[in-house]
């Protein structure tokens, strides 16, 4: 069985003038451990594909199942806690809360898990070692570079060790050389056994993947 | 790292806002501190005045009795069918509803007698309680201790000539006079006091009284419910309220009350919308950030309890700083607003406890929509970039 099984999944918006759709259809599998990357040109619905996989975005039509569990149909605020449990999101702004040091900004995902303070700070420093900022923890984020903050958006995403990490544009705002250095991160850790799925625009960041699925006009191409 | 931890470095981070609005919220607390803590002080400062001006309901017997007065000048009385008040029945008094609110019960028993070959009117009292009424009267001497023993009005001490030390024969009865009062410009520097049992048997009332005087004043008593009150235990008495004195300055005191209780409404309307404002503000400024939480699974119940926590917080320390403020303007305006110089301060717990609860329930009221619309955030709008 797949780890993501998205059939049939349209989405559409109502600009009060039009109807926009965002995605006519769509059918994709990823199995675990895959690198995946979507691309496509602006407007062809793939950061709505991303937002619609994080379980933050209900389609209008289609199914959407992870590990065999139709997200979309779970009660009340179990979608939430699905996320928590399972997902972990890189966005392209970062994201950072500024008034957090990197080890807080980190530990964001286990405020809400029952574990102990030395547990949560022992993972969230695991990860900044991971994303080689061991040396940085108590740096708030506007004394870190645009790369170094990327990577403590990294490592906040892995801290719970979630099933999928899920990727908007993660080398958007970075020059070539640190987008490198993020993507060899991101293939460093799909070697590990983390399944990826990242939305880029940069053709160059599909060598890093085992899979490209483009996507045209909301379909996949 | 845990919800708090959010809480706690927001409000760190956002110290200009956070201040404003503590201070907002620390000026509404201290005023309601300042009103409530003056009210009370001056209630209690009335009380205690009332306490020194005397008694405020008379008791009187029953009679059919016409007054002859014409143009201020008394010309006595017609009276028929006069009913006595039995000693024995001034223990109902204290079975009223209202007992607790009953602070001295001072029966009296008068009757004219001579002294030296002049006609003086005897008052028999029970001294412990006379005193308790009348704080104002001041004796050379002592308060009579025993049955032959006398205490004298100025001017009676005046026209018998007689002061603390001598001894006068009442009914062939020697007496000590043991105390004289100081002039009081009332009733009293014309009467002879003594024990209200010797008096009783002197004047063959055995058992009886005259009159009695009841203290009842505070600012809260009910004077008028009193008086039905003691009126129905006592059938045959005629009750009345001294209504002049006891009305005016409750009245007074009632109007400040009112004041202050609107006053403190409009206060803490203005509070709220401090807090109101300044919690939507903030959480419209964290719009990003709350798209982050809940992107990363927080739940809608997490966001509300970082919100409120922070309210709360803010509510707390400034429910605090406003019970201290509000007590520190309370005893500097004091002086100006009570009737005497030297009125107490009341520091009253439930002031203190109730002002921090005041400030924390206004402030998590009024964050409570600011919260919820926080929790009901799309994250997909709140982030905009997925």
């Amino acid at each position: 069985m797949a780890l993501i099984e998205i059939s049939k999944v349209t989405k559409l918006y109502n600009s009060g003038v039009e109807i926009i759709e965002a995605l006519r259809g769509i059918d994709i599998s990823i199995e675990t451990g895959e690198f995946i990357t979507i691309m496509g040109q602006s407007g062809s619905g793939k950061s709505t594909l991303l937002s619609v996989l994080g379980g933050m975005n209900h389609p209008t039509a289609g199914d959407v199942k992870m590990a065999g569990i139709a997200i979309y149909q779970l009660p009340g605020e179990k979608l939430a806690d699905f996320r928590a449990q399972n997902l972990g999101f890189v966005f392209q702004s970062f994201h950072l809360i500024s008034y957090l040091t990197a080890i807080e900004n980190v530990m964001l995902p286990l405020a809400i898990i029952q574990m102990s303070s030395a547990a949560k700070k022992t993972a969230a420093r695991t990860a900044l070692e991971r994303v080689g900022l061991g040396n940085k923890l108590d740096r708030l984020p506007n004394q870190l570079s645009g790369g170094e903050q990327e990577r403590v958006a990294i490592a906040r995403a892995i801290v719970n060790n979630p099933h999928i990490l899920l990727a908007d544009e993660p080398t958007g705002n970075l020059d070539s050389k640190t987008s490198e250095e993020v993507m060899a991160l991101f293939r460093e850790l799909n070697c590990a056994g983390q399944t990826v799925v990242m939305v880029t625009h940069n053709p160059e960041n599909g060598k890093y993947a085992d899979r490209t699925i483009n996507l045209k006009d909301g379909r996949v191409g | 790292m845990k919800l708090h931890t959010i809480s706690i470095n927001n409000l760190k981070r956002r110290k200009a806002k956070m201040a404003f609005l503590t201070i907002g919220l620390t000026v509404g607390i201290a005023t309601i501190v300042t009103l409530v803590t003056l009210t009370s002080s001056m209630s209690s400062d009335i009380e205690r005045k009332m306490d020194e001006f005397g008694a405020n309901i008379l008791i009187t017997p029953q009679n059919n009795g016409l007054s002859m007065n014409y143009g201020g000048i008394s010309l006595g009385g017609v009276t028929f069918d006069q009913r006595d008040i039995l000693e024995v029945d001034l223990a109902k008094i204290r079975t009223i509803a209202n007992n607790k609110n009953i602070s001295a019960v001072a029966p009296k028993v008068l009757g004219g007698i001579q002294i030296g070959g002049h006609n003086v009117l005897l008052v028999g009292v029970n001294f412990d309680n006379e005193l308790k009424i009348k704080q104002w009267w001041k004796i050379f001497g002592e308060a009579p201790t025993r049955g032959n023993e006398l205490l004298l009005g100025s001017d009676a001490s005046k026209v018998l000539n007689v002061g603390s030390g001598d001894s006068v024969t009442i009914k062939n009865e020697v007496f000590k006079v043991v105390g004289v009062l100081e002039q009081t410009g009332s009733q009293d520097d014309a009467l002879v006091f003594v024990n209200l049992l010797k008096a009783q048997k002197i004047l063959g009332k055995e058992g009886k009284i005259t009159l009695a005087e009841v203290a009842a004043l505070c600012s809260g008593c009910p004077i008028g419910d009193m008086v039905t009150q003691i009126a129905e235990k006592l059938p045959d008495a005629k009750v009345a309220a001294i209504q002049q004195v006891v009305e005016g300055r409750l009245k007074a005191l009632d109007q400040f009350k009112r004041f202050s209780y609107a006053m403190a409404g409009v206060v803490i309307f203005i509070g709220s919308l401090i807090v109101f404002v300044t919690m939507m503000g903030s959480v419209n400024e964290r719009t990003t950030e709350i798209g982050v939480f809940r992107a990363i699974g927080f739940r809608k119940s997490h966001i509300m309890r970082i919100i409120l926590l922070e309210a709360a917080m803010v509510s707390l320390l400034a429910g605090f700083l406003g019970y201290v403020v509000g007590m520190g303007g309370a005893k500097l305006a004091l002086p100006f607003m009570a009737e005497s110089k030297n009125a107490l301060l009341i520091w009253n717990s439930t002031v203190a406890f109730g002002s921090v609860g005041l400030a924390l329930a206004l402030g998590v009221l009024a964050s409570l929509y600011p919260a919820l619309h926080a929790s009901k955030m799309d994250p997909i709008e709140s982030l905009r970039a997925l």
